[in-house]
């Protein structure tokens, strides 16, 4: 039983097993959405008080938080319990695309695990914190403005067919697409 | 104690995005290059998957937990503008650190100190959000 967890998962069971935790949050009573926590969190440490955006009763952010807290738990679990020795599988034209600027995969990822590039972003380079502090900011502060994230509109929103949660999404891959192809190529030098 | 159950979720829902890659930046950057099909494979599974179940709950009337029908309560109002620019704002952010919120969490869980970082970057746009958002066209 471990030992198919661990393996890398298929696509289509990913996703439905993505799709079994928006139907637990939805009859949990709860709209599966994760970017307010950061509301929550701004709320706790006191924003509030100058902005009444974030005056929340905090009480009824608790199952969130609780949540996201369950989420850190279980990724450490996965990395701790269920990981699998090889990397992540990505394309071959994406490594070479990587290659292309001087990066070797999987080593671009300090742990080998294919997660997350630790040579692009890190504490010990400038570079390495503002992309890592500048991009986090986008990310919140594009959510905040769209009203959710991946979790609240590409999956929650687009199956209760929201209009708004289908252009947040088209805006999601617009600006990906952006970065991705126009100013990725000299992020990665 | 109410809430044990969300922890619970949470729990799989952080194995769940670990396993399935999704909290991989080389899985995002590859996305949005469209060499692989293995991100929209799973966003397009969960939706479609979720479109279904979603419409039988509203149909068979089915009580949550919490007493409440299934709904869509609260929508947001349709503004093309606002979900346009908001959308490709977070997309920018998206592509640079390769992880949406929820795997903030988990790559933290996973032992990525860094992700910690981009989570704080996170927390200081939403509170940029909510100081300036009286100025942003909605």
């Amino acid at each position: 039983m471990i030992e198919w967890i661990s393996q890398p998962w298929h696509w289509a069971f990913s996703g439905a097993a993505i799709a079994g935790v928006m139907f637990l949050m939805t009859w949990m009573g709860k709209s599966f959405g994760v970017s307010s926590s950061f509301k929550a969190l701004c709320s706790i440490a006191g924003a509030g008080k100058r902005i009444p955006f974030f005056k929340l009763n905090i009480k009824e952010e608790y199952w969130r938080l609780t949540f996201v807290v369950g989420a850190l738990i279980g990724g450490w679990i996965a990395s701790t319990f269920l990981s699998s020795p090889e990397s992540v599988t990505i394309s071959d034209e994406t490594i070479q695309a990587l290659a292309s600027h001087g990066y070797s995969y999987p080593e671009m990822d300090s742990t080998g695990a294919g997660f997350l590039p630790t040579q692009l972003m890190n504490f010990t380079s400038l570079k390495g914190i503002i992309l890592a502090l500048g991009g986090g900011f986008l990310v919140g502060f594009g959510a905040r403005y769209g009203g959710g994230c991946t979790s609240g509109h590409a999956i929650t929103g687009l199956s209760h067919l929201q209009v708004p949660s289908l252009i947040t999404v088209i805006g999601f891959f617009i600006g990906g697409l952006i970065m991705t192809h126009l100013f990725m190529p000299f992020i990665l030098g | 104690m109410k809430n044990i159950g969300f922890l619970g979720v949470g729990v799989l829902f952080g194995i769940i995005m670990t396993k399935s890659e999704a909290i991989s930046w080389f899985r995002i950057y590859e996305m949005f290059r469209f060499e692989s099909f293995h991100m929209y494979g799973i966003i397009g599974t969960a939706v479609a998957i979720g479109i279904v179940m979603i419409a039988i709950m509203k149909a068979t009337k089915m009580k949550t937990l919490a007493d409440t029908y299934v709904g869509y309560f609260n929508p947001m109002k349709l503004s093309l503008k606002r979900h346009l620019i908001a959308g490709s704002i977070f997309g920018l952010g998206w592509a640079i650190t390769g992880c949406c919120p929820g795997p903030m969490y988990v790559l933290l869980g996973n032992g990525y100190g860094i992700a910690g970082l981009i989570m704080l970057g996170a927390i200081l746009g939403t509170y940029t959000y909510g100081a300036v958002q009286d100025k942003l066209p909605h």
